[in-house]
Formats: C-alpha cells, sequence, structure tokens
C-alpha cells in the first residue's frame, strides 16, 4: 500500500529496515528531516540502534569509521557545508574500505551562504573514493538507500556510498511511496559480517602508515574495487526488481525515451523528473528527444554512457555544479568518455539550477531547441 | 617491578621510537596495566607513526587510527558498536594522543566525547609541542620554549604564553581527571586502573620527555621527568567527582633552573625569563594546595 510521505521520511524508513547497529548524527539544513525522523523511531522503540549525537560533522563521519570498523552497519546523512568539513574524513573511510551509507541532501556551498539545491557538495567530493548515486524521486531515494549497503558491503567492494537527493527539492517533496516489508527487506540485506573488526579475540592493526613502497598497493586495491563494483551496483538493481518489483534503469544509468533520439538530455537528480515532462511533450509533436538519467557518478558508467548516447545527434549535458576555470563535470567526464568512442554525437554543456534557482521547462525545452540548431559545442549558463 | 601488572608484553619492541622517547614507556604501561582485552584509538602523531609501518605493528590488541584531530569521535563510535554487539563490558577502550591532537587540533572531539560520558580513557602523552611533524609549538609549549616556529630570536625569545591548562578544562566537563609522569611508572598504572574502573570519561596527562625535540640527552629523560615534578613544573594530581587531590608532593623544593638548563631548548633563557616561569609555576602550585585543602567540589 503506498503512502504520502516526505522523501526524508521515505530515507529514514530505509535506514531503519537496513537496521544499522550505530547512527552518528549532526545536522545541517536540509539534511535535518532525516535525522529527525530517525530519532523519532528510536525514541518510540520503533528502531533499536545507537544515535550518538557528536559535536560536527567532521566527528560524525570519524565515529562512523569507528563504529564501522567496530563491526557495527553503519549509517550517517549530511549536506553541503557538513560534507565539505567532512572532506579530509571521507578519503579514510575510503582507504580503510569501512562500508559507511550516507545520504546527501544536496545543497549549494557557501559563499554566499545558501541553503538550496545544487550538486556543488558531492560533486566536490567526487575523488574521495566514495560510490556516488543520485536519485530523483522519494521511492528511488528509499529504494537505493536500501540498495546501498548491499552494494557497499559486497565483499568485493567494501566501499562507502553517499546516496545523493536533491536538498528541499526532493527531501522535502511529498510523494506516495511503498515502504517495503521488513522480512522482504531482511532477505534482500543479509546481517552485516564484517571481513575484519576491532576485536580483542583476533587483533588488527587499521589505519597503519603506508610508505611508498605500500601505498599506492592500497590506491590500486581501492581502483580495482570501484571497477568490480560496477557490475555489483547492475547486480544488486536487478536483484531488487526481482524482489521489490522496482528498479531503476540498469542501476548505473536509465533512459527515457532514448531509443530512436536524435537528441538526448542528460542529468542527475530531480532536474530529470522535469526533463521527462518536457520530453513527453515534444515527443507529442514530433520531436526525437530522449533522456539518459546518470544515476551513478561514482563510479562513471562509461561503457553505459557510450552506448547511451552513441546514436544521437546531440547531446545537453545539464550540470548542477561547476567546476570553476572549466565546465560542467558531468559534461567533462561525458566529454573524456567519447574520447575513447568512435562515432560521438555533439556534445553540449549547460550549466543550471545552482543555489536553489528553478530549472524549468522552458530552460529544458530551450535547450533542445538550441542543440538542434547548433552544430558547434555549446557551453552556457542558464540564468 | 611494578606491581600487579600484566606480564604479558603486549606493546611489541622494535618500533621506530627515537632512544630515549618517552611514549613507549606510556604505550608499554597501558598495555601492562590494561591487558589483552583492549581496544586504542590512536590520534596521528609519533606514536602513530612509528608502531605502525605496514606491514610490521607494535600491537598486540586491536588497534585503530583514522586521523590527527578526530580519535575521540573515532573512539565513540568504536565504543557504541561494541555496545550493540553486547561485548563492551570486558574491554578497556583507550585513546592515545599527543598534546597537540589533545590541546589544540582534537580538543573539540575531546570535549564531545566528555559531555557524552563515553567510557573510555584519554591518555594524552605530553611531550609539548609537536613533534612529529619537527618540534613546532603547541597549546601545551612551556612560555619561552625554543621550537621551530616558537625560534629563540633576538626580538621574541621562544614562546611568548604559558600552556593551556587542558586537565582543568575537562574535569570541567565531570570527567575522572589525573596528571602522570614516565618517571612514576605505579602512579601511572593506579591512574589507568582508576580510569578503567571509572564509569564514565576519563582523562590522563601524562608527562612524557622528547629528546629530540628538548634537546637533552637520550638517557636524560628520566631525571629530567623527576625534575618536574620535584620543581613543580609538573604537578601530580587526580580529579575526582570534582575533587582535587595531589598524589604526591615533592619532600624538597629544587627551582626550576636545574629542570630548565637541563635542556636545550630553554638555554637561551635570561634570569628575569626563569624568575617568571618560576612565578608561574609557584602560583599554580598554591593554586593546587589550597584547592586541596577547601576539599570543595571545584566542578
Amino acid at each position: 500500500m503506498k503512502k504520502v510521505t516526505e522523501a526524508s521520511q521515505a530515507v529514514a524508513e530505509a535506514v531503519r529496515l537496513c537496521r544499522p547497529g550505530v547512527i552518528p548524527v549532526y545536522p545541517i539544513t536540509p539534511q535535518t528531516h532525516i535525522p529527525e525522523r530517525i530519532a523519532d523511531f528510536v525514541n518510540n522503540g520503533e528502531f533499536d540502534c545507537e544515535l550518538i549525537y557528536m559535536e560536527s560533522e567532521h566527528s560524525a563521519i570519524s565515529a562512523a569509521i569507528g563504529s564501522s570498523a567496530g563491526g557495527a552497519r553503519t549509517y550517517t546523512a549530511t549536506a553541503s557545508q557538513g560534507l565539505a568539513l567532512m572532506h579530509e574524513i571521507l578519503h579514510i573511510v575510503s582507504g580503510m574500505r569501512l562500508p559507511v551509507v550516507m545520504n546527501v541532501a544536496n545543497r549549494a556551498l557557501s559563499a554566499p551562504i545558501n541553503i538550496w539545491n545544487d550538486h556543488q557538495d558531492s560533486i566536490s567530493a567526487r575523488d574521495t573514493g566514495w560510490i556516488q548515486l543520485y536519485v530523483e524521486s522519494s521511492q528511488e531515494a528509499l529504494d537505493t538507500t536500501i540498495m546501498a549497503f548491499r552494494i557497499a558491503e559486497d565483499k568485493n567492494v567494501m566501499l562507502p556510498i553517499m546516496v545523493c537527493l536533491d536538498g528541499f527539492t526532493l527531501s522535502h517533496v511529498y510523494e506516495p511511496i511503498d515502504i517495503p516489508d521488513q522480512k522482504k527487506v531482511d532477505n534482500f540485506l543479509p546481517k552485516f559480517t564484517p571481513l575484519f573488526k576491532l576485536d580483542p579475540k583476533a587483533p588488527v592493526t587499521m589505519g597503519p602508515v603506508g610508505f611508498p613502497d605500500t601505498f599506492m598497493d592500497f590506491k590500486k586495491q581501492q581502483q580495482d574495487a570501484f571497477d568490480a563494483s560496477l557490475n555489483i551496483i547492475k547486480k544488486t538493481n536487478s536483484g531488487f526488481k526481482k524482489d521489490f518489483e522496482r528498479s531503476y534503469g540498469d542501476g548505473l544509468v536509465e533512459g527515457y525515451m532514448l531509443d530512436d533520439a536524435d537528441y538526448v538530455f542528460v542529468g542527475m537528480g530531480t532536474i530529470c523528473g522535469t526533463a521527462r515532462v518536457v520530453i513527453d511533450t515534444m515527443r507529442k509533436k514530433g520531436n526525437k528527444v530522449g533522456m539518459l538519467k546518470l544515476k551513478c557518478f561514482r563510479p562513471f558508467p562509461e561503457k553505459e554512457i557510450i552506448d547511451s548516447l552513441s546514436k544521437a545527434k546531440a547531446v545537453a549535458v545539464f550540470d548542477r555544479a561547476v567546476s570553476f576555470g572549466h565546465k560542467g563535470p558531468v559534461f567533462s567526464e561525458i566529454a573524456s568518455a567519447f574520447c575513447q568512442a568512435g562515432k560521438r554525437p555533439v556534445l553540449h554543456s549547460f550549466i543550471a539550477g545552482l543555489g536553489g534557482r528553478d530549472v524549468t521547462l522552458d530552460h529544458i525545452e530551450g535547450a533542445f531547441s538550441r542543440i538542434k540548431k547548433e552544430k558547434l559545442p555549446v557551453s552556457e549558463w542558464l540564468m | 617491578m611494578i606491581n600487579a601488572l600484566h606480564e604479558r608484553e603486549l606493546f611489541a619492541p622494535g618500533h621506530s621510537g627515537c632512544a630515549g622517547c618517552g611514549a613507549p614507556i606510556v604505550a608499554r604501561i597501558i598495555l601492562k596495566t590494561s591487558g589483552p582485552d583492549t581496544i586504542i584509538c590512536n590520534a596521528t602523531g609519533c606514536m602513530e607513526v612509528f608502531t605502525t609501518p605496514y606491514p610490521r605493528t607494535s600491537w598486540k590488541v586491536p588497534w585503530i587510527h583514522a586521523a590527527f584531530e578526530n580519535a575521540s569521535a573515532v573512539a565513540s563510535g568504536v565504543d557504541k558498536a561494541l555496545i550493540r554487539q553486547g561485548i563492551r563490558d570486558k574491554t578497556n577502550l583507550v585513546v592515545l594522543g599527543g598534546d597537540g591532537g589533545t590541546f589544540d587540533i582534537g580538543f573539540g572531539s575531546l570535549s564531545g566525547m566528555l559531555e557524552r560520558g563515553h567510557k573510555i580513557t584519554y591518555v594524552c602523552y605530553d611531550n609539548e609541542a609537536y613533534m612529529n611533524t619537527g618540534i613546532q609549538r603547541s597549546g601545551a609549549t612551556p612560555k619561552y620554549a625554543n621550537t621551530t616556529t616558537t625560534p629563540a630570536g633576538k626580538k621574541i625569545h621562544g614562546k611568548s604564553d604559558f600552556e593551556k591548562d587542558i586537565p582543568f578544562i575537562v574535569a570541567a566537563h565531570g570527567a575522572y581527571v589525573a596528571t602522570a609522569n614516565v618517571a612514576f611508572p605505579q602512579d601511572f598504572a593506579n591512574k589507568l586502573k582508576k580510569s578503567f574502573e571509572h564509569d564514565g570519561a576519563s582523562y590522563i596527562q601524562i608527562f612524557s620527555p622528547c629528546p629530540t625535540g628538548w634537546k637533552h640527552p637520550s638517557d636524560m629523560g628520566i631525571e629530567i621527568a623527576k625534575l618536574a615534578f620535584s620543581t613543580n613544573m609538573f604537578p601530580m594530581y587526580e580529579i575526582e567527582k570534582g575533587v582535587i587531590k595531589l598524589s604526591r608532593k615533592p619532600t624538597k623544593f629544587t627551582p626550576v633552573d636545574d629542570y630548565l638548563l637541563r635542556q636545550g631548548r630553554f638555554k637561551h633563557m635570561s634570569k628575569e625569563e626563569m624568575a617568571d616561569v618560576q612565578q608561574h609555576v609557584n602560583e599554580k602550585w598554591e593554586r593546587l594546595l589550597k584547592l586541596e585543602e577547601s576539599g570543595l567540589r571545584i566542578f
């Protein structure tokens, strides 16, 4: 039965269903509704877990290291400045191969200070060694959070995962969602059994010094795990479909009206919902337009992107973040992927919706008309 | 011989600590007191670096290091993970940090750990500067000390300010607090034991000489540590339930000059500067005596 639920509540429901043992939290707008709903569950006796009230996001993610290394399934959530404050430790969580799951309620980074949505926070954490999944709807936020624990804890992966949902635009939006049964989730997500943990019966040293003779080997193993995770993410998505009768593309990318599309929109998160509406309207008028939703940004699904876009005439990549002095990060990566490909569409870059500025139907329709006309690549800010 | 300690050595030799370093003594006494049911959370610093060059380790108990400023937060997570698995009771959870990782960069996470009252023993091995990065001043560095960032120049003679009184700040959080000295291992062991039995957070700050940073011969560390006690440069006390008790008092008064002149880091000091230190030490000592005499619960 579907229930009208706020996306943050949906995420909290997902977390409860995954039974993490420890949740260190620190509040930041617009992530707050997630830990608040989790605290409601815990304090009402509906969810048995150790909630630790930390003194900063830096400490929250540090406590997550301790609890995950201590053998407990571990979850936290943050946004924006909080994610930036965690930055140093994000690298360490991944380097220590701890499968922590964290929701990021995407929000702009200061200055000027701004609490509204864009992707600058998680994009700036791109190279911290976290798998990054972006979601479009409340249902997808709930489902992806559940999938994230299974992917992260897979013995061939053992990497932390950020499940990114747009702040306010999704985190505070109510939609009808299906909350799965506990039994079904337990069946999908087995108990957390770490390969190693801090156990006086079998002592291990975690987080040693890596000198030049060993450091690079650790890093190569991390990269190999990312490569392996591409398949695990796909498998987890199909496993989820089998158990819950829902899935999201192949788990990495999701096409919409893509098969015969000449002109393709590419984006991440809620902006894809707006694009669907534009595509539906334009299709009715006979325009061959479609969308490629990028669900997984790290690992970067190069092959899937090339396969999905190589037949198109032109592609409009919408970035809700910018690499200052260069272009949109998603655009740059897609362009780089196509360097290896034989046939490629004309790739256009649009920076849109920074700091909560609306990305409207007109913006997306305008971009489609633009890329239909332009022979040379466009690089533009949609103000 | 130290009484009632575990015979087993859980801190292996062969590490790369400098000759005469106090930190391995601290680690060894901790593990000889706590035994094998112990988990160590180590902040970045000399201790972490010289004991764990992968694939070698000095630690025969579970040990974790993540970063410089977050050992208390990491330990808070370990604590809750053990509680969650129903295996918390028997295990001694110890945080190890240097003075930089405790007084300065790690103070926020230490304060959070203290506020939440985790049953964790925080041991700060205090060698009065950032030694791992090459002897830079910290909040624990004494006034006038020559460090690489507070050089004894012609205009400014070493560090300009006295050290922070972290034990009192920690005590204000309601924790069990003790100061100790590597020259008095039995006293340290007794305080550790008390902390392991204490139902809540504990903080022990142990005076730990650094021949490399303090510029003294490597076989003089313990003698200098004894002078730190007999000059009252580093008094040993406990704060239990907010009440102060001096662990021992020097039987005869030694002027601070005897302590200062043994170390290269103070050799530039003038008579007036030494007198300034003497006055500071006297004031601190008298305050401690008065507080002890009063028997008042100050926190």
